[in-house]
């Protein structure tokens, strides 16, 4: 947690300890380290991450309800994220690209530092470098390389998420490089610049120290950042607060926000879409519910110990009541249902029809026959427009009765048919998308609201996740809630069973007539 | 007729003498057996205990020999010509009711309702 690390990172709390060497230099370094430390805990400060925090775009938004115009839902997402795509919500992670990148130059550089500043400052001094010294040069070269492609490899990445709070491991890494870096520094600006020594194969070599310490730092970052990560350890139950799907996923062990990102990133394709036409029904049956019942109090109005009194003994009354009446709202919904399956299955037999029938009108043309072309020649996306009318209403009916209507457009479905034929795909393959509910990736950008996100939480999201950790992931209109299990700690036995040890009779009943 | 190892066996046996009947080369008694201590006893549709491994009449021909001489359906042969079969493989026991010089089978059997005769018998008196 980075709040515990601010009593060690505090600048005002470091004590200078008296050095033999006290002078001028000395205390310049002092100071740079207090300006170096300010930076890393500018970054590293929450609070301050929290102003550059992706919503504040939504704050800023007035939509009151005595506005002239109607807003839809629909309208203030779409306001609220053009306001977060145009101001620069990306100020954090460019401050954060910056502040990698100024880290970077700074530990590529310091080897070379070492090994040039001697020549530099005091070049007739120093003594000549050399064989084992020059192959230390190639050593140095080559690590730095290797670092240099290993950093790459690792850290220069797109970014996948926005993470509300700061990533700790990356953040420990930060200060514990720079750290390091900067004990370097002290020691070679005491010991070597001030005294000005004269053996440049030990300064040589103290850079080569350098390198491959960064090296080894290098393989804990890929530890901690990475591998550790990888086996699982907890089994995530993520069930949808609207229509209750449910998935499982093994994860290692994250963070809460890191679980989360990994989490979202597989809802994306493991879920199938919001649609929330379908959750109407439900609703108004619990409506007819709640209206079937009126409570009178009949004794007249008491007094304030007696009203609270009152009021829960009618709602008491009103759940017996409920309980106890003849009701046919389960037949309905049984009758109801059973017509609405008929209804689909009526309204799909003559879909599959239809485009099986528009799909015969079209031929793919072999190479030799578009020499001799003759009559229309059509590409795909012409192809699709021909042949798209003759289907057009009985998809359109078919959405209807399934309630997927707003799902898809005109022009989707039409991109889609031009990308089957294109691709001589059957009818069969074409419907498939229309007649499954498909993940979220499969429809148009504007389903997938990636930027709505909340994670809301009771623990800290950068703890870890532990055995019972409850967090939800909020977008608009519903809710996705993650329980963690601990995986069960498995205890194999061994039974050994000697391959000669299979060994069968022959069980007969045999009859002889004599 | 339960056996316990170790212990004789004893049971009311009844005495049948068969005569064999010629057809040319083959000679035959006219019944099947079954039974014995390489089979399976738990197949054996005629024994009380599961485990009974002797041999077993399964099968009389009708008009034969056996039948004639007095031999039904779900006896325990208990001795051939005074060889014993309570202890005997399926084939030995076949082997010892077709030898080729005998022309006449003395058998002990054993069935349950011979126990029941006798113990009814002794009750009477």
């Amino acid at each position: 947690d980075s709040l515990k690390l601010l009593p060690a990172l505090h600048p005002v709390n470091i004590k200078k300890s008296p050095q033999p060497f006290a002078g001028a230099k000395q205390r310049r370094h002092g100071y740079r380290v207090h300006l170096l430390w300010l930076l890393v805990l500018l970054w590293t400060v929450e609070g301050i991450s929290q102003t550059w925090d992706d919503n504040w775009g939504e704050t800023t938004t007035a939509v009151t309800g005595t506005s002239e115009h109607s807003l839809s839902q629909e309208d203030i997402v779409r306001i609220s994220k053009d306001l977060d795509d145009s101001v620069g919500l990306d100020c954090k992670r460019y401050l954060n690209v910056a502040l990698s990148v100024i880290l970077g130059l700074v530990v590529f550089l310091t080897p070379l530092a070492f090994l040039i500043l001697p020549h530099l400052l005091w070049a007739d001094r120093l003594t000549a470098c050399g064989t084992a010294c020059e192959g230390l040069f190639i050593s140095v070269a080559f690590k730095l390389l290797i670092l240099l492609l290993a950093v790459w490899a690792l850290f220069f990445r797109p970014p996948r998420a926005g993470l509300p709070r700061i990533f700790i491991f990356r953040a420990l890494l930060a200060t514990l490089v720079l750290l390091f870096v900067l004990s370097y520094w002290l020691f070679y600006g005491v010991r070597i610049l001030d005294s000005q020594d004269e053996d440049y194969q030990g300064i040589v070599q103290y850079a080569v120290s350098l390198v491959d310490a960064l090296l080894f730092i290098h393989y804990l970052a890929i530890v901690l950042l990475e591998l550790r990560q990888l086996q699982p350890f907890f089994s995530l139950c993520v069930t949808r607060s609207t229509d209750g799907a449910t998935q499982h996923y093994n994860l290692g062990q994250l963070s809460v926000q890191r679980a989360a990102v990994v989490i979202l990133e597989n809802y994306y394709k493991d879920f199938p879409v919001h649609n929330p036409a379908m959750l109407t029904a439900s609703k108004s049956r619990a409506a007819k519910h709640l209206a079937g019942l009126k409570v009178y109090n009949v004794d007249g109005p008491g007094g304030n110990n007696a009203a609270a009194g009152i009021a829960q003994s009618q709602s008491r009354a009103m759940i017996a009541a409920a309980a106890r009446r003849r009701d046919s709202s389960h037949n309905e919904l049984y009758y109801e249902e059973a017509e609405h399956e008929r209804r689909v299955r009526k309204r799909r037999a003559r879909l599959v029809v239809a485009v099986e029938e528009a799909f015969t009108h079209i031929r793919c043309m072999q190479e030799e026959e578009q020499k001799k072309a003759r009559g229309d020649v059509m590409d795909p996306r012409e192809a699709a427009q021909a042949i798209f009318p003759s289907m057009a209403r009985a998809l359109q009916k078919y959405f209807r009765t399934t309630r997927q209507q707003h799902l898809h457009s005109m022009e989707s479905i039409q991109q889609h048919l031009a990308f089957c034929i294109t691709n001589n795909m059957t009818p069969k393959a074409f419907l498939e998308s229309y007649l499954t509910t498909g993940p979220t990736l499969q429809y148009g950008k504007d389903r997938w609201l990636a930027r709505q996100w909340t994670l809301i939480s009771e623990a800290s999201v950068t703890s870890g996740l532990k055995d019972g950790t409850v967090f939800l992931l909020k977008c608009i209109d519903f809710c996705l809630v993650v329980t963690t299990k601990k995986i069960p700690y498995i205890q194999l036995a061994e039974e050994f069973i000697d391959p000669k040890s299979h060994k069968f009779v022959l069980r007969l009943q045999s009859e002889t007539s004599v | 007729m339960s056996f316990i190892p170790g212990q004789p066996v004893s049971t009311v046996v009844q005495r049948i003498e068969i005569h064999k009947l010629r057809d040319g080369d083959n000679v035959i008694l006219g019944f099947s057996i079954g039974g014995g201590i390489d089979q399976d006893p738990s197949q054996n549709p005629f024994s009380e205990d599961k485990t009974d491994k002797g041999i077993y009449v399964t099968r009389v021909s009708k008009g034969g020999p056996a039948e004639v001489a007095g031999l039904r359906m779900g006896d325990r042969i208990m001795q051939v010509n005074g060889w014993d079969m309570t202890m005997v493989t399926h084939d030995q026991a076949r082997k010892k009711l077709t030898k080729k010089n005998e022309d006449v089978v003395r058998l002990l059997v054993t069935r349950k309702t011979l126990e029941d005769a006798v113990r009814q018998s002794m009750m009477q008196h």
